[in-house]
């Protein structure tokens, strides 16, 4: 019984970890279209500001929830000015060129921070279940995930800046015949995916650890669930986050971590070759 | 590359002629995915998954028969299984452009982290322990066929990777003004026109990729003889991004791009690596971003045109592939 709760919460932990680390990416794919190779490099810069703030003597919580999104975020919106900006429907370049701008980042962090890991140690404890213990953070972590998904539910639905959004990258040319002016809310877009993963990276410095190549491991992961995912942001990433949580969390249980990775893979390819345009291209369709 | 391959051994000593013999063997994996991407327009991060497994499969063949004839020509055609099998999967799911990158990129990672956990000794296939990221040291290098006591000397080896460069290159120039070649090249220029006049656009792009992935495990068999040594970093990102670098500094959509911009960019990281003021990665990224952002067409275009400029021809037509499409 204590296993099978104990179970239940790793495959819980397993899709909360998978919609931490695509929401952002969701957001910036699903909503302006743009492939962003350098998301998982978004990821460990969000790691390195949190534990750089936390070992400088910021309280913890500050670090993690406020200057791993600010700093993540001021850097994605200088990134969109500087290079996405320009290739707005090119997505094969954009694509190229957020690779460069993921080598480049690799490159720099290598350079200041040296090509160690560094870490900080996960807070609040832990609470046993019967015969085990479970990590509290860990569980934090889950109502996070939850929680982010439904804010950003709320801003899109009932908000004049998600209206906005979502006028803009239905019709451009419309939207900007209102008044509303289309590059700025491009750049809006992006920062706010930016700052979101740079929030995954720092909830997520404390049980990974970062180093500066880490963001190859978070990449892939991301970008198979959001395109399984389809194109409902927030469906599409709760559904598929849920299917190939599981079916990592199962695999890893029954046989090693990279064996349940390689599942995970596998079942995308699979489930993109039944749904070639992803679980809401089929089901919940018109949903967010 | 023909007064290279006859005269490099003269005039170099041992380390050049070794790396010659690496950037020959590189050259072609640059191919590979110049044919790929540049002609058949489908843009492929996972060449290194190809050529990883085609050195895996050298290291482990070459061990266990302690013969290297077989393990060359199984290092050919298992990448080329294996592309056909992720190719069946990908175009025939109708994947677009933008997902087959992700997908080509994730199976190169997951080979990745697989590789690297295969360290102890319950993974071994026949008498090969795989090693995980140590890698697998000392492999058999190439002998002469039927003799495996008879081993092939630098100078040798050299000429073998030379003639096999000219080998793909003649052959891809062939197979690409043949009728297949054409019909390639005309599915990436316009999918739904090719479809309508009757041509089997899946099976041609299919076709393309599983070449391609046979020709990136030529490569790495030849990559792991060098050596005599595989690791897992042949699945790496690092390698990964190297390949599209090449093709993207030399030039989509020529064959003869892709062999110079892997020369320059293999040249540059021989040099940088001897510094210790600014990382290699860093740079790379740099370059990248400058090649996409200013010459998107690479080298070898951009050089014609200005040639063709320069000669006052007024209908410069330079076979460069249109690097955008329209979003389906």
């Amino acid at each position: 019984m204590d296993l099978v709760a104990v179970l239940a919460l790793e495959m819980l932990n397993g899709i909360a970890s998978l919609v931490l680390i695509s929401v952002g990416l969701a957001i910036i794919f699903g909503m302006m279209r743009v492939i962003n190779l350098a998301h998982g490099e978004f990821l460990m810069l969000g790691g390195y500001a949190a534990i750089v703030a936390t070992n400088r003597g910021v309280n913890i919580w500050i670090a993690m929830l406020v200057v791993a999104p600010v700093v993540v975020g001021i850097i994605g919106v200088i990134a969109e000015r500087l290079i996405i900006r320009v290739l707005y429907g090119r997505m094969i370049d954009t694509l190229l060129a957020t690779w460069g701008l993921s080598l480049f980042f690799v490159g720099l962090v290598t350079t200041v921070f040296g090509n160690t890991v560094a870490g900080i140690g996960a807070p609040l404890g832990s609470v046993a279940v019967g015969r085990y213990n479970i990590s509290l953070y860990r569980l934090m972590l889950v109502g996070v995930a939850a929680a982010i998904l439904a804010a950003i539910y709320v801003v899109l639905r009932t908000t004049r800046l998600g209206l906005l959004a979502r006028g803009t990258m239905e019709n451009a040319n419309m939207a900007a015949a209102l008044g509303v002016s289309p590059p700025r809310v491009y750049a809006v877009t992006f920062g706010v995916g930016a700052a979101l993963t740079g929030l995954a990276g720092g909830l997520l410095a404390p049980i990974s650890g970062v180093l500066p190549t880490v963001g190859a491991a978070y990449v892939a992961k991301a970008f198979i669930t959001v395109i399984s995912g389809g194109t409902a942001i927030i469906a599409g990433t709760a559904t598929a986050a849920a299917l190939f949580g599981s079916v990592n969390q199962l695999l890893t249980y029954l046989t090693t971590p990279v064996i349940g990775e390689a599942g995970l893979l596998a079942a995308a390819i699979l489930l993109l070759r039944v749904l070639p345009h992803g679980i809401t291209g089929k089901l919940f369709r018109g949903s967010l | 590359m023909v007064v290279v391959g006859v005269g490099g051994p003269l005039v170099v000593d041992q380390f050049g002629l070794l790396q010659l013999t690496v950037f020959a063997s590189m050259c072609i994996l640059a191919l590979s995915l110049g044919v790929v991407w540049g002609y058949g327009g489908i843009l492929c991060f996972g060449q290194s998954a190809f050529f990883g497994l085609g050195a895996y499969t050298y290291a482990v063949t070459a061990i266990n028969l302690g013969e290297s004839t077989l393990a060359i020509v199984l290092s050919v055609v298992l990448p080329g299984v294996f592309a056909a099998l992720l190719g069946y999967f990908m175009f025939y799911g109708r994947l677009s452009d933008v997902y087959l990158g992700v997908i080509t990129l994730s199976v190169t990672l997951i080979f990745f982290n697989l590789m690297n956990s295969t360290a102890g000794d319950a993974y071994r296939i026949g008498s090969a322990r795989l090693n995980g990221f140590n890698g697998m040291p000392s492999l058999p290098t190439f002998n002469v066929p039927g003799n495996p006591g008879r081993l092939l000397d630098p100078t040798e080896t050299f000429y073998l990777v030379m003639a096999l460069l000219l080998i793909v290159y003649v052959g891809l120039h062939a197979l690409l003004a043949s009728h297949f070649g054409r019909v390639v090249v005309a599915v990436r220029e316009n999918e739904t026109r090719c479809e309508l006049l009757g041509y089997d656009v899946r099976l041609h792009k299919l076709l393309i990729f599983t070449l391609g992935g046979a020709i990136a495990g030529l490569a790495g068999s030849l990559f792991a003889n060098w050596g005599a040594f595989v690791s897992p970093n042949v699945f790496s990102l690092g390698m990964t991004s190297q390949v599209i670098i090449w093709v993207i500094v030399g030039g989509l959509g020529t064959l003869g791009g892709p062999i110079i911009g892997c020369l320059i960019m293999q040249y540059l990281a021989t040099e940088l690596g001897t510094q210790q003021l600014a990382n290699t990665s860093l740079i790379f990224g740099i370059i990248f971003l400058a090649f996409v952002l200013l010459v998107p067409r690479g080298v070898v275009p951009a050089l014609i045109a200005v040639r063709a400029r320069l000669s006052g021809a007024v209908r410069a037509r330079v076979s460069g592939a249109p690097r955008t499409r329209p979003i389906a």
